[in-house]
Parts: structure tokens; sequence; C-alpha cells
């Protein structure tokens, strides 16, 4: 993986990026701040493919929306090849950005055939005529591996997997750059998860596709990609290579996500996690580091104040245990 | 490239959509009557002209209140004649004109008042749908018939304003319902993906929410029509609907009424085609949602 360098204008970066939702408690309750994503830095150079990993509720999704233009950050910034994108120019930022989702019965629209769902982009961009469009159809259905009679048929008659083809289809067929994965195989059976993931590894390869995958099952996460970002509670507080995060990974939450996966060994139970089942509520953080309440190595000074990223080899760690300067106020 | 030999592939099967609505709406027999009996009704309100037997406003005072046929009249006359020797049947047909239009203009306009309303609260959310659901909540706290009897009382009853008055009035339903549909809809993905490629939101609301929501409101519309139907028999019947001499059922129910006793079929032969065409409007609107919910479908 390491002979994959980082080109010099990274394809996707975010800048400080933050959303914070006004939620109003009950009926009278005053309206109180929720940090969906809280200042998140992150760069995708081309071709890379960045796991990002975390719990229900972290802000995953949040994100996604940010990345598709559907959520406006409430601060910071998103660059596309160092330009910013605004609000203003939607239609140029879904030529080069494009989401496939996590739930394809959800996805296609149940009255429209699959021609009309995967020639919608081009029909909404206004590229080629009625002739062309057909084509263009025919041609990504091969790409994905469909045949091309599944034109004239609804999403009603096909199974998860077909479905995840043609909403791949739809993403693709702009050719756009960067392909936002939101959880794309966790609502199919696991014989057809391997079939996508192994289209998605082809599709990346053949296009030069960069993807953000987001996804919380991490043996998927270590099979596709090439840099992993840990989320917790709207905040980045890991990122490195895949092998390195996978091997040696040292923030206690990233470890704690990598002890929970169930191994298939029979007998060897649950694996403890020291996790709890509480998540945080994240209208009132903990103070300091969120994570602490719920940390193994957590200390007094934890609890006080928030840690900040620490370059660790390839990556960054948000953690007191690895940042030499706090150090000395833990003993 | 991958995986076209794979036989899951090469497998798809199952009827289109269509011919599954096709199977489903001729299986469903409360549907088809409704359907029959609306239809019929159109038809002859469409064709009252040339079906009916004589001018339902031409007077006969010879030939007044003459039973119908089965009452031992004569086919001159098959549903008899009314206090001022009008062909009751000619009446009746022309009659079907006068409730079909009102109950499908004024279903039309509160249609598309209501279901703006609904899906713009629905769709956009927040301010929009703060002032809709007030603009509701005033309207469900107006009594319609009390609404209606003080317009009508100011503006005198015609056609028109009758039309106008129960337009302007049944459209809550619309945008409840709506509403609410376009909510669960809007949360789908397919309408963050038409987001995401950059669709105008008029064509998301056209193109990916309208479909999706347009058997709900097929559904309201026979309800709303049936309302509209039955309110105007209930003005005309107050006096304060269609005016004399323009056949209406609730008009010919009101005008029968004093010679009810007597003569009870002048009241009872609106009042039954009445309740036919309510009930058939009623079991159409029943069997369209059987046929068109989801969670009909296999």
């Amino acid at each position: 993986m390491n002979a994959m360098s980082k080109p010099d204008t990274p394809v996707l970066e975010l800048r400080g990026v933050s959303k914070v939702y006004s939620v109003k408690q009950g009926l009278m309750g005053a309206r109180k701040p929720l940090r969906a994503v809280n200042d998140v830095n992150l760069t995708l150079g081309r071709s890379e493919v960045l796991g990002l990993v975390g719990e229900s509720g972290c802000g995953k999704s949040t994100l996604a929306k940010i990345l598709l233009g559907l959520e406006a950050p409430t601060s910071g910034e998103v660059l596309v090849d160092g330009e910013a994108i605004g609000s203003h120019d939607r239609l140029k930022l879904a030529r080069r950005i494009q989401p496939i989702f996590q739930d394809p019965y959800s996805s296609l629209n149940p009255r429209k055939s699959i021609a009309e769902i995967i020639s919608l982009p081009l029909r909404v961009h206004g590229i080629g005529d009625h002739a062309s469009q057909t084509k263009a159809v025919r041609e990504i259905l091969d790409v994905v591996g469909l045949p091309a009679r599944v034109m004239n048929t609804y999403p009603s008659q096909m199974s998860g997997g077909q479905r995840q083809r043609v909403a791949i289809a739809r993403a693709l067929i702009m050719k756009p750059e960067i392909v936002i994965c939101d959880e794309p195989t966790s609502a199919l059976d696991v014989s057809v998860q391997s079939q996508i993931l192994n289209l998605l590894g082809e599709l990346r390869r053949e296009f030069g596709l960069t993807y953000l995958f987001i996804s919380h099952n991490l043996a998927v996460v270590e099979h596709l990609a090439t840099r992993v970002a840990v989320m917790y509670l709207g905040r980045i507080v890991e990122e490195a290579e895949t092998g390195a995060l996978f091997d040696a990974s040292r923030h206690p939450y990233s470890r704690a996500l990598l002890d929970s996966v169930l191994t298939p060994e029979p007998g060897l139970g649950v694996p403890d996690t020291h996790l709890g089942a509480a998540y945080p509520n994240p209208i009132n953080p903990p103070p300091g580091c969120a994570f602490h309440p719920r940390c193994a190595s957590a200390t007094a000074f934890c609890a006080a104040r928030a840690p900040r990223p620490v370059a660790s080899g390839d990556g960054l760690v948000e953690c007191h245990l690895y940042d030499p300067e706090t150090e000395m106020f833990q003993r | 490239m991958s995986d076209l030999s794979d036989p899951l592939l090469q497998e798809i099967t199952g009827p289109t959509p269509g011919q599954l609505l096709r199977k489903r709406v001729f299986g469903h027999q409360g549907l088809i009557f409704g359907l029959a009996v609306v239809a019929i009704l159109a038809v002859v309100a469409i064709l009252a002209p040339v079906i009916a037997p004589h001018d339902p406003y031409a007077q006969s005072l010879v030939a007044r209140m003459k039973p119908p046929v089965f009452l031992g009249g004569t086919w001159e006359n098959p549903l008899g004649t009314d206090h001022l020797g009008r062909d009751y049947l000619s009446r009746l047909i022309y009659g079907a004109r006068v409730s079909l239009m009102i109950g499908g203009i004024a279903a039309l306009i509160s249609g598309v008042i209501g279901t703006a309303m609904g899906v713009a609260a629905g769709y956009f959310g927040g301010k929009v749908d703060a002032v809709v659901t007030f603009l509701i909540n005033v309207r469900l706290a107006m009594p319609v018939v009390l609404v209606a009897l003080a317009v009508v009382a100011i503006l005198g009853g015609s056609l028109t304003v009758v039309i106008a008055v129960l337009g302007l009035l049944l459209w809550d339903r619309f945008a409840v319902v709506m509403r609410a549909s376009t909510l669960q809809v809007r949360g789908r993905e397919y309408v963050a993906a038409a987001q995401a490629i950059g669709a105008s939101t008029p064509r998301i609301l056209l193109s990916e929410i309208m479909p999706n929501i347009v058997n709900n409101l097929i559904v309201v519309v026979t309800l709303e029509m049936a309302h509209a139907i039955l309110l105007e028999a209930a003005l005309s019947f107050l006096g304060l609907g269609v005016q004399p001499p323009t056949p209406s059922w609730g008009l010919m129910v009101s005008e029968g009424k004093n010679m009810m006793l007597f003569e009870p079929w002048l009241v009872l032969i609106p009042g039954a085609v009445l309740f036919v065409l309510v009930l058939a409007i009623n079991l159409m609107g029943d069997g369209l949602r059987d046929v068109t919910a989801p969670e009909n479908r296999s």
C-alpha cells in the first residue's frame, strides 16, 4: 500500500468541517446545539480508498451528506481538486461526486424503470439525446455486470444485489471522480456482499475512482480501504494506513472497535471491549475527551482537557496517551 | 466483466408492476362495481339530452304526480312525474349532471389547493410546514355546512357559488394526507440520490415524489367527490344550493318531502340514486386503496 504515494493536490479535502444542528428537546425545551460533525480534517488522494468507521450516530452519514452537497457545513470548507465547493454549483459538484447508498430497496424509485433510473443523471444534466443516453445505459449495465434486458424492468423485480448494481450504475454513468459509499453492502446477503465489494474494487482500478467508504463492518474496510479514519462523536480520533491501523491501532476506541469483531470461533463468546452499552448523548457530550467515560485507560486528566490531534507515523491520533506534551501532566 | 455467468443475474423474472396491477384490479369486486356505476352515471350525465325521454323543465298540470311504472304508472313517464308534472326520469338524468359536475369540479379545485399545500409542507418542512399546519387547523375549526350556508345566504345560491364554496372548503383532507405521504417519501434514499445528482426541486417533486404518493391522492379524490355530492344535496335540500327549476337530486328530495306520506317514491327515488352513487364512489376509493397499497403487494 505504501507504493501508492500521495499525489500533490488531494482530490478531496475537508478543512475544519463542522455541522451543528439545533435540536429542541420536548415541546417547551430550549434549542440546544448538536455537534454532529466537529472540526473534521480529512484528505483523499487520487484513487485512494478512505474507510470511515465508527458506531451508529457518530456522524458518518452527516459527513457523507455534506460531501454530497445535501447539507451545508456550519463551518469549515470542502475542497474538490483544491477548489472550494459552494452551494451554488451543485450541478458541477454532482458530476464529480456521486453516492452509493446503503439500502438498495430505498435508493431506487419503485415507479421508474431501470433505464429511467440509470439515465436520470444524464437527463438532469442534459447530456446527449435519447439514443445516446440509451446507449450509455447499455454500456454501464455491462460494466456493472447486468444484462441489457433489465432496462425495461422495475426495481421490484430485482434482488438486492441486482438493485445495488443498478445504484452503482447510476452513480458511475456521469464518470465521477469520487464515489461516497455509505455502507453499500450492509443491507445485502453475505454472499452478495463480496460480489458487490469485488465489483467496487474492479471499478476503482478501471476508472481510477476515489472512494470514501463509510462502514461499520471492519472486515469490509480492511478488504477495500487504503487508509482508515475512525470517527467518534463527530470527531476523527485516529487516522492511519489500513495495515498500520489493523495491526497496531493506537487510540483506545480503535482498539475496542477491533476487539469487538466477532470471530467465527464458537465458544469464545462475545468479546469484551470494556465499552459498555451507553453511547453518550451528543447534545451533552462528556467534558474533556469525549471518549473518557468509556475508555479503559482514562485518567482524571482526560475528563478535564480535550486531546489534540498528534501526528503519529503516517497518520493522526487524538489521545492524551500519545501526546508527549500532556504526558507529564498525567503522571 | 463480472459475473455475467451468474444464474441469478440471468433470471430477471416476474410480472411487471403494470401486469400485477391489472390482476389486482380485476380481482377486486368492490372496485369493479364502483367503477362500473360511476362510469355508467358519467355516460348518462354526458348523454343526458339524448337519453332523457322528456324535457326536464316541461310542466304539465294535467299530468301531475303520476306514479312510476312499478306502482301502476305508464311507460310514458317510467318514474312518474313530480308536483308540476315534470318527467321524473328526465329530471333524475339531468340531476346526475349537477351531482357529478359538483363532485368533480369541487374535488379538482380542493385537490389542487390541498395537494400543493400538503406536498410543500411535507417536502420543505420547517416554516412552510408550520404555516400549512396552521392553515389546516384553522380550516378544520370551521364547520363546512355552516360556512357554506353563510356564503350562499350572502351571495345567493347558484351552481357556480356552490362549486366554488365546496372547492375552497374541502381541501383539508388533501393537505393532511399529502403532507403525511410526502414526509414518508422524502426520507427515501432515491430522493437523496436525485438531490445528489443535482436534480431541481420541481423535478424531484414531480418525478420522484408525486408518482409515489399519487395512489393516496386518488383515494382522497374519490372520498371528497362523494363528500361534495352529499353536501350539495344537503345544501339544495335546505334551499341554499342549486336553485329551482334546475334539476338536482337534493332539490328533488326537498320538493318531494311535502308529499312524502302520500307519494313516498318522490323522495325515495332520488334518495336511492344518491345513495348508490355515493356508495359506488366510496367503494371505488376503497378498492383503489386496496389495489395500490404497498402492504397488499406480493
